[in-house]
């Protein structure tokens, strides 16, 4: 496929700010506008911007976690995060929190419920990815009036 | 004790892990946790014969009231020694009878799993423990009859085996749950002693019968236990006759002395029983296969052994007690046979196989001992089990006499075929020659220590009294004492033996007629052929099922899905609800404009004929609703539906490459277009009116009010949204996320299956079970229309 120099520099650019603000999203959810699901999707995002500006090869030699691994992950670490507390005697998905004195960040606040969060984070990245996987491949010529073009 | 299952589950994980390594060294080191089970045994005897229970309690999942709840108690140590003891028996002579492979290493790691799996079934005392390991022996045994897995015949043997004991045990679970909540407690001790009653008991009851006849071969059930001895025979000698089989017999020999009273619990068990009996006792007549010979032989006394157990009086239980124990002694011994023989000689068809020459004695010797105890002969303990039997029934009335006439007819037909099978080893005149060679002593070591047990149980059957007893007692509390003796003195049961012997050596004689009748009458329906037809049937029928409900026309999905949204809730919302009036329609200038916007844009997507600038349309009205969210003062909501409108259009661009450019125009009629018409209005009146309603309409207290109080107090967080996905509906949550995982799944392996088309799709193998392969082939085509056919384009959930 052609490059585009402009989708490459603006992929440069954007794609690592996007991600930051991603995380950053995932982890203000608990008292701020956020959460993992909005998180995932903005790093979807992200992806996604890579993925047209380079094709889903770009895509996959960003990192060597295939979309399945990031997918299932995700749903292992939110399943952990509801079984662990009924093996400790607690309620389903029961929370626990605890605040911390970071340096340089000060008083931090953290939810086990972030774990659950980090679990549907990866599912949402992970779907993006699967997506891509599922279709992104350069397509079949298909036959019939007009092809696309768009792209 | 729990130690115990822990070593079960570690020696048999380390054999598994290590197949190449180990070979041979496999088998002994099986053995380990099984020596060390009967050494635990022979420790606490004293203790538990005293009539002292050993009890353990570990917490498991402590928040759903799950423990892993221990008990050894006298039946429970004999069942444990059948366990354990026969278990060292087979592993020693698998060490012999397979060749050191790393297939064999991992039979003999499965075996040692299975072995803790029933250990822990039969020192259970919480149900749904007891219910996990029932379920992990069936586990195990799929594996085991599938040892041989390039074998069609062992694949669906081991599937037959599998489908029928999880169906029970599906049914048991429900069961054992039902009984739990009526008698508020898992624990087996507990329930037993203050046994609830009332509807749900018995439904309860009628479970777990079916769990305990699929588990125990019954009839209708019985199949699988034939089917399955395409095993390995040490698997089978292990499995299929001394002990898996026994978990449905030990749980109703637990619960029928509690029980028997309730519903119709003693005439359906009996009356199961003795079908099975006589049914397994017919069949085994005919079975020219020894090993078959003794599966049907099982079947007949599994069949037995509920009749005695399940009937739920202290004389049946003592009596079901000593068969339980016979069986497991003389079946385990003749399997072991029936595999040397096989070994050795290369066939166990008993038309094929000739005498036994120089070397073969104390097989002999042993095969005479066990098909004697089999059916019920003096001096060994099958016969003190059957004058047991015999003797529990005769003062009984009219109900105990006709179960004696099946019990007595069924114990005929165990002597005609023990004397088949017997005579086979034994009656051929031996020719030096063609003489197979005879087995190692280490081979037939297993089976000469058995049977040299059935032998001890009936000559010197004093010494297995305080065992024997103390099992019966804790079975049943009103059992006072047993005495196992061979003499009991001049009595119904004995005359009764005697005219079994007789009738049985008629049958013998006179074999060849009733061979031809047996032909003659025999339908030619078995289990079997039921089983077959009913998966066969099964599988049609679903075939029917999918071609009606999965037409694959996209339209047609989707009038489904919308009609049903809309008429269920429609419905009562038109039965229930009131007209709240017009509420406010825009609270600024600015939702005018925007709504403005978002409803030109809708209309405007679906005049489109281009599918591209439809799907931007689409995405148009998405981010209009985004910006609603934002003058509503949602930030949250805004982002999210930014994001996600985002993806969708990208998705869709991805998905729109593969499909044409534009709808194609087709050749509906009128009628169908207005119908299309009037579908969508219904769907847009009934939505409005929902939103309507649900905003105006509202008499209960909203739950957000509770929620955002909580929100900081409980779950220390201040985004309310977010504290009900992941901690107040954190649940929701995860099933949503399962989902979408499937799904995501799902819509690559299809997208990957239309990419590489039909090729290699369709490999229907003659004569196994095809129907599984052609499911590549249907998911294909209902691929098909989606990516030519339909006349929308398919939306992405995300």
């Amino acid at each position: 496929m052609r490059r585009s120099l402009i989708m490459d520099t603006v992929t440069r650019l954007v794609f690592h700010s996007a991600l930051v603000l991603s995380i950053y999203l995932l982890f203000a959810g608990h008292n701020q506008p956020g959460g993992g699901f909005v998180g995932g999707l903005v790093a979807g995002a992200a992806f996604t911007l890579v993925y047209v500006a380079g094709g889903i090869d770009d895509v996959r030699s960003m990192s060597r976690l295939r979309p399945w691994t990031v997918l299932g992950g995700g749903l292992v670490l939110a399943t952990a995060t509801t079984v662990v507390p009924l093996l400790l005697g607690n309620a389903v998905l029961e929370s626990g929190h605890a605040g911390f004195d970071v340096p340089g960040l000060g008083h931090v606040e953290v939810s086990s419920t972030l774990v659950f969060d980090a679990g549907v984070y990866g599912i949402v990245v992970g779907l993006v990815l699967m997506a891509f996987e599922a279709f992104g491949e350069e397509p079949i010529e298909v036959d019939g009036p007009g092809g696309p073009e768009g792209s | 004790m729990s130690v115990l299952l822990a070593a079960h589950a570690a020696v048999g994980i380390v054999i598994l892990s290590m197949t190449t390594r180990l070979q041979r060294a496999a088998w002994w080191l099986g053995t380990l946790p099984m020596i060390a089970t009967l050494g635990y045994a022979a420790a606490h005897s004293n203790h538990v014969l005293d009539g002292h229970p050993v009890t353990e309690h570990i917490p498991w999942v402590s928040g759903l009231d799950l423990a892993i709840d221990l008990r050894l108690d006298g039946f429970g140590l004999l069942m444990l020694l059948i366990v354990s003891g026969i278990g060292v028996a087979v592993m020693a002579y698998g060490s012999q009878y397979f060749s050191p492979s790393p297939a064999s290493s991992r039979t003999a790691g499965l075996l040692v799993l299975f072995s803790g799996s029933m250990l822990g079934l039969v020192l259970a005392d919480h149900l749904l423990f007891l219910f996990t390991c029932w379920e992990l022996t069936s586990i195990t045994s799929w594996l085991l009859i599938g040892t041989r897995n390039t074998d069609p015949a062992a694949r669906s043997g081991a599937l037959h085996a599998l489908l029928v004991t999880s169906i029970g045990g599906l049914a048991l679970l429900a069961g054992v749950v039902l009984l739990g909540q009526s008698a508020g407690s898992y624990l087996l001790s507990d329930i037993l002693q203050a046994p609830p009653g009332g509807a749900t008991v018995a439904a309860a009851l009628a479970l777990i019968v079916v769990g305990v006849m699929t588990k125990s071969a019954q009839f209708p059930t019985h199949a699988w236990l034939p089917a399955a001895m395409v095993a390995p025979t040490p698997v089978s000698a292990y499995l299929h006759s001394a002990t898996m089989v026994k978990a449905g017999i030990y749980l109703a020999a637990r619960i029928a002395p509690a029980f028997a009273l309730a519903a119709a619990w003693r005439p359906a068990v009996t009356l199961i029983g003795l079908i099975t009996m006589l049914l397994g006792g017919l069949r085994a007549m005919r079975q020219n296969d020894l090993k078959l010979l003794l599966a049907m032989g099982t079947v007949s006394q599994l069949g037995f052994l509920l009749v005695l157990v399940g009937i739920g009086r202290p004389e049946a239980t003592i009596a079901g007690v000593v068969l339980l124990t016979a069986h497991a002694l003389f079946k385990g011994a003749l399997f072991l046979i029936v595999g040397i023989v096989d070994h050795e000689a290369g066939t166990r068809d008993r038309r094929e196989l000739i005498g036994f020459g120089e070397g073969w004695g104390m097989i002999k010797f042993v095969t005479l001992v066990s098909a004697a105890s089999m059916a019920g002969l003096p001096p060994l303990i099958g016969f003190i089990a059957k004058e047991g039997a015999y003797e529990a029934f005769t003062h009984d009335g009219a109900w105990g006499a006709a179960t004696l006439g099946g019990l007595v007819a069924g114990s005929v037909l165990t002597v005609a075929y023990s004397a088949r099978l017997a005579a086979t080893i034994l009656a051929r005149p031996p020719t030096e020659a063609a003489s197979p060679p005879p087995p190692k002593f280490a081979f037939s070591a297993p089976a000469v220590g058995l049977s040299a047990l059935t032998l001890a149980g009936g000559l010197v059957a004093g010494t297995f009294n305080p065992i024997i007893e103390r099992a019966a007692i804790d079975l049943d509390p009103r059992v006072e004492t047993a005495h196992l003796a061979l003499w009991h003195g001049f009595n119904l049961p004995l005359a009764l033996s005697v005219v079994t012997v007789l009738v049985g050596a008629l049958l013998v004689v006179a074999r060849h007629p009733v061979a031809r009748l047996q032909a003659a009458l025999m339908p030619r329906w078995g289990g079997e052929e039921a089983f077959a037809a009913s998966v066969r049937g099964l599988n049609a029928s679903a075939r029917r099922t999918t071609g009606v409900v999965q037409n694959g026309s996209l339209p047609i999905y989707i009038a489904v899905i919308l009609l049903t949204a809309v008429l269920l809730p429609g419905a009562i919302f038109l039965g229930d609800a009131t007209w709240p009036g017009w509420p406010r329609l825009a609270e600024s200038p600015l939702q005018v404009v925007v709504a403005t916007v978002v409803i030109g844009t809708a209309i405007a997507a679906a005049a489109m004929r281009r599918r591209f600038a439809a799907v931007l349309l689409l995405g148009a009205v998405g981010y209009g609703m985004g910006l609603l969210f934002v003058v509503q003062g949602a930030p949250d909501l805004a982002l999210t539906q930014f994001a996600i409108e985002t993806l969708t259009i990208v998705v869709f661009m991805l998905v729109l490459r593969l499909l044409p450019d534009r709808f194609e125009p087709r050749p509906t009629g009128r009628g169908i277009w207005y119908l299309r018409l009037l579908i969508s209005g219904t769907v847009a009146a009934a939505v409005f009116g929902f939103a309507l309603v649900t905003g105006t309409d509202r008499d209960a207290t909203p739950v957000a009010a509770g929620v955002i109080d909580r929100s900081l107090s409980e779950a220390d967080g201040r985004n309310v949204v977010n504290v009900v996905l992941v901690d107040f509906r954190g649940l929701d949550t995860l099933g949503e996320i399962s989902v979408l995982v499937i799904a995501g799944l799902g819509i690559v392996a299809l997208a990957r299956i239309g990419r590489r088309g039909r090729i290699g799709a369709v490999t229907q193998r003659p004569g196994s079970d095809g129907e599984a392969d052609t499911t590549v082939d249907e998911a294909d085509q209902a691929v098909e229309p989606a990516r030519t056919g339909g006349g929308d384009a398919p939306r992405e959930d995300s």
